[in-house]
Order: structure tokens, then sequence, then C-alpha cells
């Protein structure tokens, strides 16, 4: 079994965001790149299968800021194959990114049999839509996407799938197939930065020139902003000691104490 | 050419989902601006019961085929696309849920309509949608203009008020024939909720930690001040992922939803996909060390304290006025 598990960099919501001088972006300058949470999940989950069922799994993304960083860590988690599809892909929306990993993916349009494609539901800045669904109508194979465990199987999957409420949903998907990962059977390993220092020094990231999709967004972002705080609560200020006479004071006056 | 817009018809476990009211709310404001028509869609098996609720909009199209309830995203972007065509619709809206993902991105995909994410608002200007997106869990919004409101929208599930979309009566409903082939992807069974050691949703005080409580041991801190206050400590999904608590106790989006008297944010940003399964809590206090945490923007009360050093604190102090 070969798991290609498609990699992406989001800006670090734990920083400050703050808008480009053209209203239309994040202030590239002021982004820290991290990778999407769910793609952490969704190399966590094809190193689960290549453990369980062995494989190989490959790791590949676009080129864009630090995405090194996320290779070379996912090599020391113990993937087989990084690769970085080079290019200018600033502009390029879901739909665009779909094209340039199904060209790399399968050339002549076939994905083989033994192959599981694997990657995050959704980003919190996919304006354009989820990228799995895309992927998997490009390479003309199934898509199920929120899936928080697979098991597998000779020639199909057995993927449980999220709705809503704690209700989830068993599905049978046939191989090969597009599987968007909302969070692995297990929490995502962690590997120490030596670990990955030496990955550094020892593995190679492989490059590949990607080819340039047809597909260009078809939307335009007219402005971005900071959204205006609305029913800001009530804070409370002061130190530790004096925030915590305050809940205690706001707990009591709701008689909850 | 109608140039209306068709609503997807979001429907589970034969309910409409919450959702389809929001997005009918939604449709009908901008049908009216428009002056165009507003049609709905429903495929699947009973869709006349299902149609008939759905008094918002001026018709219904009913695809009766019970092979497309829990059908594939692709699958169920056909019947639509299909639709589409018949109807010469302008502008169509599906659900942001787990339910409905994909099926709108496909959509964009075949008809090369623009596609917008994460909609929390739209508005008619000059005759053009202008759709508003939250992105980066709610910290930044982001306008597009959908040129001769000519687009897909994927809703924000919580952003528009259902109520808005329920209306009595007897939608003129028209059956649809479209022809899908069968979908390759197998439905085998729902799995119900877990419980767990503790129900979470019949809880009156819930204590709960997010990212900002940085590791497994300090939720040990939470379950303190939980037992304190006779309540349960609940969490965000990050949490989760990493195992320091079981999916019985997520709240959120694909967790459960709580309503109860207290619920006390320890650590947690407030991101679109949380606040939609704790925005029903009678009392919210939030504690964050960011102070442009969105959580701020619906919470009762906040403060920017350090959430680990102020759970040992807050809980002597909870337990000393308790005696």
């Amino acid at each position: 079994m070969k798991y290609y598990v498609l990699i992406k960099m989001v800006p670090d919501t734990v920083e400050e965001l703050i808008i480009g001088a053209d209203g239309k972006s994040l202030d590239t300058d002021a982004v820290r790149p991290k990778l999407a949470d769910s793609d952490e999940h969704a190399i966590e989950e094809a190193l689960l299968l290549k453990e369980k069922i062995g494989g190989d799994v490959a790791v590949v993304a676009l080129e864009s800021p630090e995405v090194e960083d996320a290779l070379f860590t996912a090599l020391a988690k113990g993937v087989n194959q990084a690769v970085k599809l080079t290019g200018d892909w600033s502009q390029l929306g879901s739909l665009g990114a779909a094209q340039v990993f199904a060209q790399y993916l399968a050339p002549d349009g076939q994905l083989s049999a033994d192959t599981m494609v694997l990657l995050r539901s959704q980003a919190y800045d996919d304006l354009e839509g989820e990228i799995g669904p895309c992927l998997a109508e490009k390479l003309g194979v199934p898509f199920v996407g929120v899936v928080t465990r697979i098991v597998p199987g000779a020639q199909e999957v057995k993927v449980t799938k999220e709705f809503a409420g704690g209700l989830r949903g068993e599905f049978v998907v046939p191989l090969p197939c597009v599987l968007g990962i909302q969070s692995a059977e297990k929490p995502p390993r962690y590997v120490p930065i030596a670990k990955v220092r030496a990955a550094q020094k020892t593995a190679k990231i492989e490059e590949v020139e990607g080819v340039a999709p047809e597909a260009q967004r078809a939307y335009e972002v007219e402005r971005m902003y900071l959204p205006e705080a609305a029913g800001r609560a009530q804070m409370l200020e002061g130190s530790v000691e004096e925030v915590a006479d305050k809940v205690v004071e706001v707990l009591a006056q709701n008689s909850l104490l | 050419m109608s140039q209306g817009i068709l609503i997807w018809t979001e429907h589970l476990r034969g309910q409409i989902s919450e959702i389809t009211f929001e997005m009918l709310g939604l449709g009908r404001q901008l049908a009216d601006a428009l002056k165009v028509p507003l049609t709905a869609a429903v495929a699947g098996a009973n869709v006349t019961a299902l149609g008939s609720q759905l008094g918002m909009a001026d018709k219904v199209l009913l695809v009766e085929n019970p092979a497309l309830t829990l059908a594939t995203a692709a699958t169920q972007a056909s019947v639509l696309q299909e639709l589409l065509h018949q109807e010469q619709a302008a502008l169509v809206l599906v659900g942001g849920t787990n339910v409905s993902l994909g099926v709108g991105t496909v959509l964009a995909a075949r008809t090369r309509l623009p596609y917008i994410n994460f909609c929390k608002a739209a508005r008619v200007e000059d005759g053009a949608v202008v759709a508003t997106s939250q992105l980066f869990g709610g910290k930044v919004l982001a306008d597009t203009r959908l040129a001769e409101h000519r687009g897909i929208i994927s809703v924000y599930p919580g952003a528009f008020p259902a109520e808005a979309g329920r209306r009595a009566g007897s939608p003129q409903l028209i059956p649809a024939a479209v022809e899908v082939a069968p979908s390759p992807v197998k439905f085998v069974q729902f799995i119900e909720p877990e419980t767990g050691d503790v129900d979470i949703t019949k809880q009156d005080v819930l204590v709960a930690v997010g990212r900002g409580i940085q590791s497994q041991d300090n939720v040990a801190l939470a379950e303190e001040l939980a037992a304190a206050l006779g309540g349960a400590v609940c969490a965000s999904r990050p949490v989760i992922d990493q195992g320091w608590l079981p999916l019985s106790r997520q709240v959120g989006k694909s967790g459960m939803t709580v309503k109860p008297r207290l619920y006390l944010a320890l650590g947690i940003s407030g991101a679109p996909e949380h606040w939609e399964g704790m925005q029903g809590s009678r009392l919210i206090v939030a504690v964050n060390t960011d102070p442009k945490a969105p959580i701020f923007d619906g919470a009762h009360y906040g403060a920017t304290v350090d959430a680990l050093d102020l759970l040992p604190v807050l809980t002597e102090k909870v337990k000393a006025r308790k005696g």
C-alpha cells in the first residue's frame, strides 16, 4: 500500500493576525506558518496504517514558507518520502491546488489501485472550499471527509466519519480513494527537535517541479478585516488573586455558589 | 432563465437539519432583495414529507431516491448540478456542515462557479451578492463579491437564525427526475454518541479546557475546580485530539452541544466550531491570555490572566466560599 499525505502550512492563529497593506490578505511578514492541525493527524493516521499493515508513506507539499520544516518533521516521525512541488503557488485556491496534486499523483490520470490519499478535511483558510473532494473528483476516485478512523481491508477500507453532536457513521470505501482526516486514531506522535535536526542532516526532500493548473481562483477577496467586538465580555481586571475573587463574586451573584 | 437561488436541503435520519432553515432565512432575504425565486431541493428517501416543511421556499424540487441518502459529495453534487441546470439558478446555498462537506466544492469544480466558504453574513449590493466569510478560527473576516450573484455559498452553521427560515404553509412541491450513477461508497451504520463516564449535556456547571491548558497533567487542575463547583470538565477539539480527555467530553461542531448554567472556558480561543456547541450556555466566563480571543466577543465575563495560574487560586476560593 502506498499512502500519500498532502500537507499545507497555515497561519498560526495563536499569533496576532495583521491585515496587509492591500487590505485583501494577511500581512505575510507577520504570519508564523504552521502545519494545519488535521494534516498533523493525517500524517499520524498514515503512520499508524503503515505500522498495522505495512506500506510506504509519502508526504507531499506545495512549496511555501517554512514547509521544509514540516517535511523534515514528517521524515523524523518515520515517513518514507518527503516531496516538495516547486512553483509559485501563492495565488492558488483549493481547485488549483487539487489540480497540481492530481497531476503529481497520477500524471496519466489513473491512481494506482493500492493507493490511499490522506489529507485534512478542511483548513481554516480554505476560502475556496475543501481540496479533498476536488482532488478525488479530478482523480475519479471516491472521497469521504471528516474521517476519524480507518480500518484497512484488501481492496477497500472501512471509515468512520463524524456528523454532529457526537453522532458518527461508518462507510465502506473502495481503493484507491481520497480521505479527509479530521483526527487520527491516536494523537500525533511527538518527535524531539534533535531527531528533526538529524533528519535535516541525513534525509532529503525531493523537489519536483509542479505543473501549473488550468484552474485559477474563481473569486476575489474584496476586503479582509478584523471583526469588531460585538457583545464584548465584561472584563474582570487585576491580578490572579483579584480575578479569582471577582469570578467567585460573579458565580455567587448567579446563585452558582 | 430564472437567475434564482437554489438551496440544497440537508437532512439526517429523516429530520431536516437546522442549517437548512438557516439557509432558507438567508435565501429568502437575498431572493427578495434580488427579486428572484427561491427554490429548495430535497433528495433522498421520503422527500415529500421533508419538502412539505420548507414553506419559506417558493417551490421545492423533490428527488425521491433512497440511494441518495448519505450519498457521497460527488453523487449529491451530480443531482445538484442537474437541478441547477434545469432551474437555471444563479446562486446555490449549501450547508457548511460535516454532512454536506464537499457538495458545493465538487459542484464548483464542475461548473467553475465561484465558491465561497465559511459564510457568516451576506448582503445584496449593486445587484451582486457580497458574502462575508469568517476565517482563521473567527479571527479575520473576508468580503467576497459574487458578480451577478452567480456562485456557490457554503453557509456556516449557527451564523443565521433558523427561525427566520421556518414558515408554515404548503410550498409548491415538484417531483424532479434526476438519474445518478450508484455511489461506490456504501453506508454501513450510525454510531451513536458515547456518553462515557459523564454526560456533559446534563451538567449544570462545566469547566471547559482548551489548548491553553498545555498538558494532560494540567487537566487535573480543572477537574479539581469542577469538583469544587459540582460540575464536570469538558474540552475543545485540540484537547480531545491530543487524547487528554475522551471524545464524550468534546464540545463543539462535531462534539456535544451543551447548555449549562455556567460554562467556564479556560484557555479556549472561541473558534466558531467550538462556539457552535456552547453558545446556549446561560453564563459564560472566559479566561484567555489573548485579549483579542474571539471567545470574549460572546462571553458574559472575561479575564486575560493565565488559566493555569488562576485554576488553583480559584479552586481554593470556591472551596472557601462554599465552606
